[in-house]
């Protein structure tokens, strides 16, 4: 009996278009992307129908998670000269008799995300390299009437940087004392006009259907 | 037959030179696999909106007189536990506090708290909607700005939709807070503004929950 050969076909495949195709999505992703900040605590923002974009610069970010700890950042302002961290810092410093050296003050600059350490504790968050070990003593920045920090850093935050727009980031669990607390802070401070970070979820309404 | 055998023959001598133009492109195509991979799960693609509030200044001297606002026109509403809301129209002064009128009880669905604003804020939101219309269908060319200019002063101008003084009580979520003042937006409610709980509006909440009522000692603010 005869075999039935099967034709040999070369396992070859021509993976050109596969590659172009990967290299256009390659360099559109690279092109876009704004990388996504680390947050140290996760936040799931409420939802609304704004769709004005948060600025980039000259922004103060107020982070309330969900286990009512608050966190605060700030940018380093629109020139790598202002510097405004690093100075927002060494006033913080001056406040609570704390000297920082050149090397803490950069070191905070260039840290990328929001912060919550009560600022006795600020030398120590910043001679660890290990996020572990950092989350572990980010206890929130005390807001207590007899020791409001949280007040002083948007205090100096104003002086160094008087164009700042404060927003809000919430969760949407956090318990509503904590975010009466912190807008009477904010009010306290004068500042009145503040934004609240939300993602977008568009809504259209018909009247019509609503009042049958 | 002859010719095929021929042509294999001529083609296994150029097989060298025919191999030569193949690259290996497998390991490009992971490393590339990988890139996207990673890119894809960094980029933050929409970036955060922002929603923005004015707050009222803080009542520094307390003999000062609160701005008299029109009963008839005021709605209040009390953000409540478990993501309810609690209304009742009017102003109810301390002086009442036997004799509170009943909450009223709805939600943030569609059918709720939506359809108990937009009844009150009909006047305001058909104008604004008939501008909105208008610029869509192109009947009237302004630009965008004036076009929230115009709305601006729609709701500046705006005499009979109700003043909705928003009050949250403490078991209330941050999340209720935003919905609420998202609803205002999508409703057109042209005044309203967050302010403290008081604490007969504390002891309505509690009636109507069923909570047990926390000894609080009326204090007038």
């Amino acid at each position: 009996m005869p075999k039935i050969k099967l034709p040999t076909k070369s396992p070859h495949i021509d993976m050109t278009p596969m590659v172009d195709l990967f290299c256009v999505v390659l360099i559109f992703l690279m092109l876009t992307a704004t990388m996504r900040q680390t947050e140290p605590a996760p936040v799931d923002t409420p939802f609304s129908i704004s769709e004005k974009p948060t600025p980039n610069f000259n922004v103060m970010t107020l982070l309330l998670s969900k286990n009512d700890k608050v966190y605060l950042n700030f940018d380093n302002g629109p020139d790598t000269t202002l510097r405004f961290r690093p100075r927002i810092l060494a006033e913080m410093g001056k406040r609570y008799n704390i000297e920082f050296t050149e090397a803490e003050l950069k070191e905070f600059e260039k840290y990328p995300s929001s912060m919550g350490v009560p600022i006795l504790k600020m030398k120590e968050f910043l001679a660890i390299k290990d996020v572990k070990q950092r989350a572990a003593i980010e206890t929130g920045i005390p807001i207590d009437s007899t020791d409001n920090q949280l007040a002083d850093w948007i205090l100096y935050t104003r002086q160094i940087n008087p164009n700042v727009q404060a927003c809000i980031k919430g969760d949407s669990k956090t318990s509503y004392p904590l975010v009466k607390r912190v807008l009477d802070i904010m009010q306290e401070k004068n500042v009145k006009q503040f934004n609240l970070i939300t993602s977008l979820d568009a809504v259209k309404i018909n009247l019509a259907e609503i009042q049958k | 037959m002859a010719e095929i055998i021929q042509e294999e023959k001529a083609g296994g001598k150029k097989k060298a030179k025919k191999l030569a133009p193949h690259i290996d492109m497998t390991p490009m195509v992971d490393l590339m696999c990988l890139l996207i991979t990673f890119f894809m799960l960094t980029t933050a693609f929409n970036k955060p909106k922002i929603m923005e509030i004015v707050l009222p200044e803080k009542q520094t001297d307390p003999n000062a007189e609160p701005p008299k606002i029109p009963g008839s026109r005021t709605l209040n509403i009390i953000l409540g536990p478990d993501n309810k809301i609690y209304w009742y129209p009017g102003v109810v002064k301390p002086e009442d506090y036997n004799n509170l009128p009943p909450l009223q009880e709805t939600d943030f669905s569609a059918t709720g708290i939506r359809k108990m604003l937009l009844e009150r804020n009909r006047a305001l939101f058909k104008k604004i909607d008939v501008l909105n219309n208008l610029v869509l269908t192109g009947k009237l060319v302004i630009s965008q700005d004036s076009v929230k200019g115009s709305i601006k002063q729609l709701k500046k101008d705006d005499d009979t939709g109700p003043i909705v003084l928003i009050k949250a009580f403490k078991k209330a979520n941050y999340g209720n807070v935003v919905d609420i003042f998202d609803e205002m937006n999508i409703c057109g409610v042209a005044h309203y503004m967050l302010v403290d709980i008081t604490w007969f509006e504390e002891k309505m909440v509690e009636t109507a929950t069923g909570i047990a009522p926390t000894p609080t000692t009326p204090t007038k603010k």
